[in-house]
């Protein structure tokens, strides 16, 4: 990894980051990298499932449910007339 | 006075029912403590204002007749579970305000049986940590020690209740998080079996392995809160009820050992957990030694797992929903600007790893390659239970290390999840147990040993545990 991968990582991210702090990431990623190989070294063949995940379905139905639509928004930055407000995107 | 070192759930109930003491009486009497320790030890983030209207709550229905085991007893609960009205903040920057807007089933459970909930506890900033040194608002002591950490991440639980300021806490565990610090603070955790609490309401980190524990002075208490708190839930569709895993009768369980896995543990852990064995074979326990392969492959794989989970349960904290949003010129500024300062080190950290390794090129030989070992890890387990009933090792590879000691070497502090990380890589139940001390610096430090069952089988956990507290 160098420190451009850290910058792209940071853009899919959204996260700002300083420049000493890609450097001292870029280190931790380094070492932490180099932990995490050692899975490669271990045989992967046809493993069988005992106990097979399934998906979980419900009824398409409307079941309403209680929430404080004050509440909600008061957690909000920024709202207007019950909507919440974003910074232009255009 | 009430003698709050001896309190149990059972004890304390008893006395309500007899009119010894109130619901009242009992939460000023943690009250009193918690003004006392908490200024030193940081367990709690913030004490509820409402915790003696809760409790005159919870005494109406002593007076009522409806009482349950868990009315008036005070609980603390982590600071990433929702309990509606009040802040929740994960440890966290980003959350610093957020105020729940909704219960988690679990605290809806334990209010509906009259619990009374003193505070949010400390914790590793969205749980990721072993130390509580990740959290956005300061280190948490170990109260053993107050130079050292007390675990993590659910570290301001353990200390809680290891200090009198709570009687019984909700923690959760991701990788170790109620076990390791219930370790550290000579207390009981308990990890359940996956789904078998609900993790609606709990401010997701590792979805596949996420679960609500409990934490106690003792196993009675753990299990008893456990007992309120599992079950079924629509509100989480990976939830299941208790009689989903086939469950035989055991006389008496055997014990297998993982000689291989266990050395990891530093000389005093390997004598203590020596020592164990001899107890539980005195008990008259048959013990086995068995072999899992690919159990040390665990941490790795876990550290790709998890985080790759991590990227996208945290890609919702964006600046717009949850309070925290400083100034921005624009869109994608309010996101960059909002998770660059909301987010601590670890979690940015932990968010770009995720984003590595699930990113185009890697992600066959990373996350793809981790899931395949974590298959295999399951494996291995699966093959142990069908010659023993529970797996027993330490808890930790030591007790608890100094505050700041391993803070600036993530790969150390990952290390710390080597003998608890397989429950959760696998779903399993596993609880720590308090063991013994060991003298550090002419401090007492406590010690855990842990016990791993099959799916579903808390209730070997508890049975066998309780002979070994009996004992020890």
């Amino acid at each position: 990894m160098n420190i451009k991968d850290v910058e792209n990582l940071a853009e899919l991210a959204r996260i700002g980051l300083t420049e000493g702090e890609k450097l001292s990431l870029l280190k931790d990623f380094d070492s932490i990298l180099a932990y995490v190989k050692q899975i490669e070294e271990v045989k992967v063949g046809e493993t069988k499932r005992e106990d097979e995940l399934h998906n979980v379905w419900r009824e398409d139905v409307l079941a309403p449910r209680e929430f404080s639509r004050e509440l909600i928004l008061k957690q909000f930055p920024d709202s207007q007339d019950g909507f919440l407000k974003v910074k232009k995107i255009l | 006075m009430i003698d709050l070192g001896n309190l149990t759930i059972e004890k304390a109930h008893a006395s309500f029912k007899k009119g010894e003491f109130t619901c009242r009486e009992l939460a000023e009497a943690y009250l009193k403590v918690i003004k006392e320790k908490n200024p030193e030890i940081h367990a709690y983030l913030e004490i509820y204002s409402d915790v003696l209207v809760q409790a005159d709550e919870a005494q109406k229905k002593f007076k009522k007749g409806n009482a349950t085991l868990m009315t008036g007893i005070p609980l603390a609960i982590k600071d990433n579970l929702l309990f509606e009205g009040h802040i929740a903040s994960s440890g966290s920057k980003i959350l610093e305000k957020y105020v729940a807007t909704y219960n988690a089933t679990a605290i809806k459970k334990l209010k509906d049986a009259g619990v009374v909930i003193i505070g949010r506890t400390n914790m590793d900033e969205f749980a990721m940590g072993v130390s509580t040194e990740n959290s956005a608002y300061g280190v948490t002591k170990n109260p053993y020690d107050t130079t050292r950490v007390p675990g993590g991440s659910s570290g301001g639980s353990t200390t809680a209740v290891a200090s009198n300021m709570a009687l019984v806490a909700l923690g959760t565990d991701t990788g170790g998080s109620c076990r390791q610090p219930a370790s550290f603070c000579g207390v009981v955790g308990l990890k359940p079996t996956y789904g078998s609490v609900s993790r609606h309401g709990l401010t997701a980190m590792g979805s596949s392995l996420d679960v609500i524990g409990a934490i106690g002075k003792n196993i009675s208490d753990v299990q008893t809160v456990f007992d309120f708190i599992k079950g079924k839930d629509n509100m989480d569709s990976t939830s299941i009820s208790s009689d989903f895993y086939k469950k035989n009768i055991i006389q008496k369980p055997v014990i297998g050992i993982p000689r291989d896995f266990t050395k990891e543990g530093d000389d005093r852990v390997l004598a203590n957990f020596k020592e164990v064995i001899k107890k539980i074979k005195a008990l008259g326990y048959t013990v086995k030694d068995i072999e899992l392969p690919n159990v040390k492959y665990t941490v790795p794989a876990y550290y790709i797992v998890t985080p790759a989970e991590i990227s996208a349960n945290l890609a919702r904290f964006d600046g717009m929903r949850y309070g925290f949003s400083p100034e921005s010129r624009n869109l994608v500024e309010v996101y960059t600007k909002s998770r660059g300062e909301g987010f601590g080190r670890e979690v940015r950290r932990r968010i770009l790893l995720g984003t590595y390794v699930l990113s185009h090129g890697y992600q066959d030989a990373y996350y793809n390659k981790a899931n395949a070992v974590r298959r295999l890890i399951v494996d291995d387990y699966n093959k142990a239970f069908k010659k023993v009933d529970l797996i027993l090792t330490p808890t930790t590879t030591g007790p608890a290390f100094k505050i700041g000691e391993k803070v600036n070497d993530p790969v150390k502090m990952y290390l710390e999840d080597i003998f608890t990380g397989p429950a959760n890589m696998t779903g399993l139940p596993a609880i720590s147990i308090p063991s013994g001390f060991v003298e550090e610096e002419g401090k007492h430090l406590p010690l855990g040993i842990q016990f791993i069952a099959s799916h579903g089988r808390e209730d070997l956990l508890f049975a066998v545990g309780k002979k070994f507290e009996a004992q020890n």
